[in-house]
């Protein structure tokens, strides 16, 4: 079966779109607004629910992150020379899925939560951060509903395509320059809908406040302690004659 | 000196207060607060405060670091670690800091609905204006703030929950009769081995090598907050519009033009001084983790480098100080009343970051006290008798400024006596005593210089600031309107926040406060036409006469007419 016109938009031309905007947008975020670079903390307006919130959202997502490292980009012939067979694979991939998804999910609906009713906090969330929520809980439900979705089947002894055979393959094809529109339309639709909602979630990453996470400070493991630093010579001239400030 | 090697010498522009002057007439921390953090977002924050002492403090009880877990502390092995945990524990945490203050340990910030008093309904009672939040805008009790305790320390009530009086347990009394306060001004300490430049993961946060001057790069600040856990003067603050961090910058535009700080300048009592202090870089870490917690202010002492010295001004040019550093470093006052004199004790030692704003302990009122009972009140000898008597326990004061060791308080106390007693023969026309000055282990000249530094001394000798490297000396003294860094049109120091911007509030490029911009301030000031667009005008440097432009908003009518 051939791919229609709008699967190759979709899988051959958007992503590169994405990509271009993902790394045009960083460069120009970073040049033009280092000084709104940050995480914009909320922690001084409320502490508690944010104290357990917010690790475990944010280490879920590591491991969320992690996960999509491999099934993305290591091959399935990879794994099954190691001797690793499709079937343990897939029980390892998806019980750490759904743990690390449901720990995600659970995190950011008490972090949503606490936005939401916390009135500070609320008053200090812009259209821009609202946006972001809304596209970012999109990918975490549809990627651990997908997720169920293939555990569920596994189970039952049903049968859908593998991610692996899909949804891999074109996401290396693309970097490659020579997208695999084919392998992406033959993938399940929950699996299309997750990487659309993923490809906005990228275009939307230099513009929002998730460009926090390209500071994540490793650096710091390395450097002394205290840094010294020299103030920046400016060559300076006065026209001024010398006054006292209490004149 | 001698022959021991002098490592690499930098210098420090630091602060001394002398806190038998401190009226706690909160000049400085107003002055500040309108030159640094009248801005939203900083609501909460004083670079500068004045604590009343016994007292919690601003935050409160920011002292406790068992519980805020600020600064340094020596390990077994003899290495500095910090309290809060080490780098990878650091980064463990990040996703939420588990020792930041919350505001309500600051205080909640707030304004009143004082547009209620005009439009309120006519009716029998006189209408209100009633607190606002000024962090969520709902309706508030007041029930704390930065200064809520002033003047109420030696209390009981507020007083017992001073940190340092619940180490003392029962030695501090609180009964009316042996009641005492006094002042203690604060800014940032501007450590030689600053704890919160060590805990910023981004490396944002520097010490700057030509003036020690410890500054957060607002462009590098990622807002992880792990600075204000890392001070544990608390001096460094979560501005929560921008979510970075913001701390005293020693007023630096004002410093490498060689004017003092704002809150030296507005200093009524005349208690502060300005001056550089050479030190020994190469020695900060050995100073800072020598195994005695009394030991540390013998320590910071040794690393601290006699600018009259030759081999340290050998030094110091190896090192690329220029050569007005060095003058200036000669006549510091800094230096006399640390160092030579021994009479300026540095904040919490314990610490370990080796603070560099220092602070004469109160004698007062010593003189009072021994004359009401018949003595003569400035005779040394019963000025010395009278020292473990003081009203301000030794113990107290010994707890704030030499972790707990009561002897360099006690030799401080009675230089400050000695010089009393040794002037006072010298104002009636009597023969210098100098038995006086070497029981405390000190000369005449000494004491006659110290007395003119502590009681006459005048601008140029309380402030001895050299420009900064790479300014011009004409350029000393240009500034005489400190404004706001911020404060360009529509700005967040002008009440906005820059107008609508993509990336939520104060995103943008904030606009650098530096010498650069100080140009162009004076350009702006002595220019006849308006530079720039329409600016509000500032109430602050209105002479009251005339109408300045942009004292009252256009009219339409202007509009219109225009």
């Amino acid at each position: 079966m051939s791919a229609s016109s709008v699967e190759y938009l979709l899988w051959g031309a958007l992503p590169y779109v994405v990509i271009a905007v993902f790394v045009g947008g960083t460069i120009w975020r970073y040049r033009y607004d280092r000084f709104g670079w940050t995480t914009r903390s909320s922690q001084l307006y409320e502490s508690r629910l944010l104290r357990v919130a917010s690790p475990v959202f944010h280490f879920g997502l590591l491991v969320v992150i992690v996960g999509h490292v491999i099934g993305l980009l290591i091959p399935e012939s990879w794994t099954s020379a190691t001797g690793l067979s499709e079937a343990a694979y897939h029980v390892m991939a998806l019980s750490l899925g759904i743990i690390a998804g449901v720990a995600t999910l659970g995190g950011i609906a008490l972090l949503i939560y606490r936005r939401r009713t916390t009135g500070p906090v609320f008053s200090a969330t812009t259209v821009n951060d609202k946006t972001m929520y809304l596209v970012l809980t999109a990918a975490i439900v549809s990627g651990l509903a997908v997720t169920l979705l293939s555990a569920y089947t596994g189970i039952t002894g049903g049968h859908e395509r593998d991610y692996r055979e899909t949804v891999s393959v074109w996401f290396r094809s693309i970097w490659i320059l020579q997208p695999d529109v084919d392998a992406m339309s033959a993938a399940g639709l929950g699996f299309k809908i997750h990487a659309l909602i993923g490809l906005a979630l990228f275009a939307l990453f230099p513009f929002s406040r998730l460009v926090h996470a390209f500071s994540a400070p490793v650096w710091y493991l390395f450097r002394p302690y205290v840094v010294y630093r020299s103030r920046d010579r400016v060559p300076a001239e006065a026209t001024r004659p010398i006054r006292r400030g209490w004149g | 000196m001698g022959g021991e090697r002098i490592g690499r010498v930098m210098a420090q522009v630091a602060m001394v207060m002398n806190l038998d002057k401190c009226i706690g007439c909160h000049t400085c921390s107003v002055t500040c607060k309108q030159a640094w953090t009248n801005r939203s977002g900083v609501e909460y924050v004083w670079f500068n405060n004045v604590e009343t002492r016994p007292g919690q403090g601003y935050p409160r009880r920011y002292e406790d670091q068992e519980r805020w877990q600020g600064g340094w502390r020596r390990t077994a092995g003899g290495r500095l670690k910090l309290r809060a945990g080490g780098r990878v524990k650091k980064l463990f945490t990040i996703f939420a800091n588990p020792k930041l203050p919350s505001l309500q340990d600051y205080y909640e910030p707030w304004t009143y609905d004082y547009e209620h008093l005009v439009t309120a309904p006519l009716g029998d009672d006189i209408p209100v204006a009633e607190p606002r939040s000024l962090i969520s805008g709902e309706p508030m009790d007041i029930s704390w703030s930065a200064n809520w305790d002033d003047d109420l320390g030696g209390g009981e009530a507020l007083g017992s929950a001073d940190p340092m009086v619940q180490r003392l347990g029962d030695q501090v009394k609180f009964s009316f009769e042996e009641t005492f306060m006094f002042y203690l001004p604060r800014i940032c300490e501007h450590c030689l081995n600053p704890s919160c430049v060590a805990s910023c993961p981004s490396g944002a946060m520097y010490k700057r090598s030509e003036d020690g001057i410890v500054l957060v790069d607002q462009d590098k600040c990622r807002g992880w907050r792990m600075c204000v856990t890392g001070c544990p003067y608390k001096k460094v603050y979560f501005n929560h519009k921008t979510g970075k961090a913001e701390k005293c910058t020693l007023c630096y535009p004002r410093v490498e033009v060689g004017l003092p700080t704002v809150c030296s300048e507005t200093c009524v009592g005349r208690l502060r001084y300005l001056g550089v202090v050479l030190y020994d870089v190469d020695r900060v870490g050995e100073a800072a983790a020598v195994e005695d917690e009394q030991d540390l202010y013998e320590a910071q002492l040794d690393v601290f480098l006699d600018p009259d010295d030759p081999d340290v001004q050998a030094a110091a040019r190896r090192d690329g100080i220029p050569e007005r550093w060095l003058e200036s470093a000669r006549r510091s006052p800094v230096y006399l009343l640390a160092k030579r004199f021994g009479v300026a004790l540095p904040l919490h030692p314990e610490y370990r970051t080796l603070p560099m704003v220092w602070y004469i302990p109160p004698l007062s009122p010593v003189v009072d006290a021994l004359s009401s009972t018949g003595h003569d009140g400035e005779d040394a000898g019963n000025l010395f008798g009278a020292i473990e008597t003081l009203r301000i326990p030794v113990d107290y004061l010994a707890e704030l400024f030499t972790a707990g060791d009561p002897e360099p308080v006690e030799r401080t106390l009675r230089r400050l006596a000695a010089m009393r007693s040794y002037m006072r023969r010298v104002n009636l026309g009597e023969e210098a005593d100098e038995s006086i000055a070497e029981a405390v282990g000190m000369t005449g000249g000494d004491i006659e210089r110290m007395y003119r530094l502590l009681a006459l001394a005048k601008y140029d000798e309380r402030y001895v600031i050299p420009t900064a490297y790479g300014v011009d000396e004409a350029d000393r003294g240009v500034i005489d309107e400190v404004g706001c860094s911020l404060d360009f049109s529509g700005g967040p120091g002008m009440g906005g926040m820059g107008g609508p911007v993509p990336f939520g509030e104060a995103s943008g490029q904030p606009r650098p406060a530096s010498v650069e911009n100080f140009h162009a301030l004076r350009n702006r000031q002595t220019s006849d036409g308006r530079a720039g667009p329409p600016k509000r005008f500032n109430l602050l440097n209105w002479d009251g006469n005339g109408r300045p432009p942009g004292l009252f908003p256009h009219r339409h009518e202007d509009e219109e007419a225009s």
